[in-house]
This record gives structure tokens, sequence and C-alpha cells, in this order.
């Protein structure tokens, strides 16, 4: 009988071992997926801050040669706060139409659930595909020029579906009181929608459009496809090639001398305090205005 | 999004049927709605459409077999081009991807769902989020920068002491392998599928996690029979949806890959090409008939990723207490 109570002992130390061995492993995943980020916020910080001065923002590339210094990203910011700006204006909407038909109008109709089923599908569309797309359709087949305004319709596609799921995040928290309370006093459904439903929802999907506008700034590929380049300054974006941030930081970066990947890193460096700024914002809007939610 | 685990209260109630007379104003509405999200299912299959009416006159003009030439040369003025060797180094790069972000993800989403501080935990969530928020161009940017030439040493490594490895092997170690840049897109792939696992693993049904504390189960031991079995269609759905991220992923990749035309599974030398980096390598100089070649290899892409993409979210949609969790 006396054997028993060292044996138990035994094999729970082999237990409390597998515990904390996995433990640890978890511990270390995290660590392991945070040296990246630390990595690369650290070299774009050290290496943008050399030429993240007045003249890059001010000015443009026209007439900077391949190996001059000087020479900035004015023309890259006016074009990727125009391109986002004009994507938003699409894909706003739209989205937030569509949010409205799959909570209020859909009753899980055979159209609701593949409405649904294809804005998940459409979150996974890759950004190279939806400017192929604009290209194709758009550049090649309607004889459009290369133009912001097209990269904006680009960008729109990428955004939808991020904007149709945040809005009808929102749209779902609100209390079904509410649109009871509304129709109890004969407001009619669309009016009960535009007046109490989407003002209770605002905040929330204001987040969400947020994020998702700061999940497309970044995006380059489809700039690449449908606004070209361009090293002036163009502020019409209905009309000839621009440029955008990414796209900048992509055309610098693959050129071989010093000045350019200097100019690429500071480029790097203001698409990231755009980007983290809207992040922020964002969070931001969520914390102070949390209507009544717990977590 | 922080919202999405929690109950729903709105949604189509039964009032909203059609339980009151219609008002005025109401039908345009309707109709706006209706047609947006209509519209949204037409802008998909224009996307096949226009980009199946751009690949056709290309592909008629290919003189070789599209499917199995490994080159690319389709600006010449007889066009020789295949998606052979293309869709090989997407594949090949996207799940060697998986296969180094998977596990680490898992860890993460462990670490946030059932180990940091409970008041630590959505920080350290809006921390690994942050790392889908640098845009890709960037990752490009420090891996040619950084990540090449620190990849070095270790490749080198690789090849001296596990060269007998087939993937290992090979004649000369570049820094612009296809290794480095499967490391960049496992690092953007990452916090995709450690968002979506840490979802499911806080869906956890509570009482089992409670019910094996109780019964003097250790952490790991609660995990592994009430969080890991709960969660496991979940992580499938998730490391999908990151397969499907990583082969569209094009800019890091058209500045990291050496962008050559062979096939070929030695992961250090100079292989490495998919078909979203030579679409951005390539279109700069493409004429008419080589925009046609890329708009056709993007529809290969397309297609791949809407399969892939289709299987996640029927993996999911299969356990209604997922519903939702992938949003």
């Amino acid at each position: 009988m006396s054997a028993v109570t060292p044996e138990i002992q035994r094999i729970s130390g082999m237990r409390r071992f597998k515990d904390k061995g996995v433990q640890a492993l978890v511990y270390l995943a995290f660590a392991i997926a945070v040296v990246p980020l630390i990595s690369v916020l650290w070299m774009v910080i050290a290496n943008g801050l050399a030429r993240f001065d007045m003249e890059f923002l001010t000015h443009s590339m026209r007439n900077i040669g391949a190996r001059d210094a000087g020479g900035g990203a004015y023309h890259a910011i006016i074009g990727t706060l125009e391109q986002v700006a004009l994507a938003s204006l699409i894909s706003v909407p739209i989205g937030l139409l569509t949010a409205v038909y799959l909570v209020e109008y859909g009753a899980n109709g055979r159209l609701k659930r593949y409405i649904s089923f294809f804005v998940d599908i459409m979150t996974g569309v890759p950004s190279v595909v939806a400017g192929l797309f604009i290209l194709a359709f758009w550049i090649l087949i309607l004889g459009m020029p290369f133009s912001g305004f097209a990269g904006a319709m680009a960008l729109s596609i990428l955004m939808l579906p991020t904007v149709v799921r945040a809005a009808e995040e929102m749209l779902l928290l609100v209390p079904n009181d509410l649109r009871e309370a509304s129709y109890a006093l004969g407001v009619s459904k669309w009016r009960t929608i535009v007046k109490v439903v989407l003002p209770t929802a605002f905040t929330g999907i204001v987040t969400g459009v947020m994020l998702a506008v700061a999940r497309v700034a970044g995006e380059t590929a489809p700039l690449l496809l449908t606004v070209f380049f361009t090293d002036s300054i163009n502020n019409d974006p209905f009309n000839g090639p621009q440029m955008g941030l990414p796209l900048y930081v992509f055309d610098q970066a693959a050129r071989p001398n010093d000045t350019a990947i200097d100019r690429a890193w500071a480029a790097a460096l203001t698409l990231i305090i755009i980007i983290m700024l809207l992040n922020l914002a964002a969070r931001l809007i969520t914390y102070w205005r949390s209507p009544a939610r717990k977590r | 999004m922080a919202t999405s685990t929690q109950t729903r209260e709105g949604g189509s109630a039964p009032l909203s049927r059609s339980a009151f007379r219609r008002s005025r104003g109401d039908g345009p509405f309707r109709y706006a709605s209706t047609g947006a999200g209509i519209l949204l299912l037409v802008i998909m299959a224009a996307i096949a459409v226009f980009l199946i009416a751009r690949a056709i006159p290309a592909l008629q003009a290919n003189t070789a077999s599209f499917l199995t030439e490994l080159t690319w040369n389709a600006n010449a003025s007889e066009p020789k081009f295949g998606i052979g060797a293309l869709a090989f180094g997407t594949v090949i790069s996207s799940f060697l991807a998986l296969i180094i972000a998977t596990p680490i993800a898992i860890g993460v989403a462990l670490f946030i769902s059932h180990y940091a501080p409970r008041r630590l935990a959505s920080f350290l969530g809006y921390v690994i989020d942050l790392l889908a928020a640098v845009p890709s161009v960037v990752y490009g940017l420090w891996g040619i920068i950084f990540l090449v030439p620190f990849m070095r040493g270790p490749s080198q490594f690789l090849n001296d002491y596990l060269g007998w490895i087939p993937i290992f092997g090979g004649d000369q170690v570049v820094g612009r392998s296809m290794l480095v840049g499967s490391l960049v897109l496992a690092i953007m792939i990452l916090p995709i599928i450690a968002a979506i696992s840490r979802e499911v693993f806080l869906q956890a049904p509570k009482m089992q996690e409670e019910a094996a504390l109780a019964l003097g189960a250790t952490r790991w031991e609660m995990i592994r029979m009430a969080v890991l079995p709960f969660g496991r269609p979940g992580v499938i759905s998730a490391a999908m949806l990151g397969l499907g991220r990583a082969m569209g992923e094009t800019i890091a990749v058209a500045l990291i890959f050496p962008a050559t035309f062979t096939i070929s599974f030695e992961i250090l030398s100079a292989n490495g090409n998919s078909i979203a980096a030579n679409i951005a390598n390539g279109f700069g100089e493409a004429n008419d008939i080589g925009r046609g070649a890329l708009i056709a290899s993007g529809l290969v892409l397309f297609i791949i990723t809407l399969l892939v993409n289709m299987a996640a979210r029927w993996v999911i949609s299969r356990r209604k207490e997922y519903a939702r969790v992938a949003a």
C-alpha cells in the first residue's frame, strides 16, 4: 500500500512536465510571431526617418534622375488619398445597402444565402485579380485610360466584403425592441431603418469602414495594373496615370541605388503612419462610443 | 472583430417578414438594398466573365500548350507561354508558408484565448492583428533589404548539414530563394489563421473546460480534451483561408522571388515564382498579347483561390457552433 503514493507523484510529475512544456511552447509561439512585427516596424522607422522631411512630403519625383538624391512622395500621397476616398465613396453605399438587405429584408431566403456566401468568397479574391478585372473590363474593353478612378474601383472590390460584414455585424447588434417600438408608432419599415437602425449602428459602421480603408490603403497590386506609374503630380483621379504610396514604395524598392531605397523606406513610413492613424481612430471610436457592449 | 463572439439580438425577426402593410417609400428602399446585394453577385460573375473574355485571344495566339509549357514569352512575335512553372511555384510556396505559419498561429491563438492574463488578452490580440495591418509592399521591402541577407547564413547551414534532404539540396544557395519568400508569406498569413483560431477556441464549451479542470486535468490536458477537438474544423478552415491568402499575395513575393521558370523542390536554390508575382513583374513591359496572357494566368489564380476559399467556408459552415466565426 505504501507504494501507491510515490507512483501517483511520478505520473503527476510527467503530467506537470508536459503541461509546462506546452505552456512554454505557446509563449514561444507568441514571441516568434511578434519578432517580425517589431523588426519590420523598427526598420521602417529607423530607415524611414532619414528621408522623412518636408522636401519628401511636398515634392514629387518629376525631373529626379534615377541616381539623384532628393525628390519626394507628394504625388503619391495625393494619389493614395484620392484613390482611397473614391474607393470608399463607391463601396460604402453599396456595402451598407447590401448589409441592410441581409439583415432587414433578406428573411433567410435563397438570395440572402447566396449573397452571404459570396460576400465570404469575395474576401478571398486576391487583390491582383481585382486589379486584372478592372484592367480587362475598364481599360482594355471599354478603352478607358489608366487613372486613379480605375484604381479606386479595383480597391472598392476589395473593400466591399469587409464593409458588408462590418455593417452586418453592427445592424445585428441593434436590439429588436427599437425596431418594434418604431413599428408600434406606425413608422414605416424603411424610415425605421434610416432613422432608428442605422443611427444606432452608426459608430460601429464607421469603425468597420475605417478598418476596411486601412486595409486597402496598403494594396499595391491592383494599383499597379490600373493606376500605373507617374513621377509627376496628377491631381485629377479621372484622367491619366497617378501614383500611390504603395506603388511608390514598390517602384523605388526595385531600383538598385541607395537614394531610391531611402525614399522607399520614407514612403513606407508615411504609409504605415497613415494606416496606423486610421486603425487607431477606428479603435478609439469603438472604445469611446461602444453602446453598452460587454466583453 | 471583437464583436463576433457575441450573441445576436437583432436580425430578421418575424416582424420583418411582412407583418405590416408596406408604406410609401418602402419599395424603392427595398429595391435599392436588394439591388446592391445582387450587384455584388454580378461583380463576382463579371470578374470571371471579363477575365475569360480577355484571356481567350491570348490563349488562341499561344503557340505552346498553356497547361504544360514552362517558359513565359508572351510578348514575342510567336507567343509561347504556359502556367506550369508558375502554378507549381504558387502552390509550393503557399504550402511551405502554411506549414511554417500554422503551428505558430495555433500557439498564438491558444496563448491569447487560454494562457494570457485576461486583461492583456485583447491588447495582445490587437498586436497580432497589427501584423496584418502592415502593407504587403512593406514586407517586400523589409524582405529584400533585411531578410534576404539575414537568411544567407541559416540557408547555408541548412544546405551544409541537411543537404541530404532533397528540399534543402542544391549546389548553390542564394538569398532570394523560395524559402525566404515563403517565410514572408508565412508572416503575412499568420494573423488571419491566428485570429480565426482564436475565435474558435474562445467558443469552446466553457462547461466542458471547467469539468475537465474540476476532474484534475492540467491546463494542457483540458485544452487537449475540450478545446482542440472542438476547434479542429475551425483551425483547418482558418489554415485554408490562409492558404488562399498566400496564393494571391503579390507584391512582397514579386520583390523577393528570383522569378525563374523552373520546377524544382530545392527551396534554397534560385527557384521560386508565382502567378501573382509574374503578373506584377511582367505587366510593365507586356504588349497586348502579353497582357492577355497575364490575365489568363490571373484567371487560373482566381479559380484556384475560389476553390480553396469555398472549401474553407464549407468546412466552417458544417458546424453550427461556428456560426459567424469567420466573419
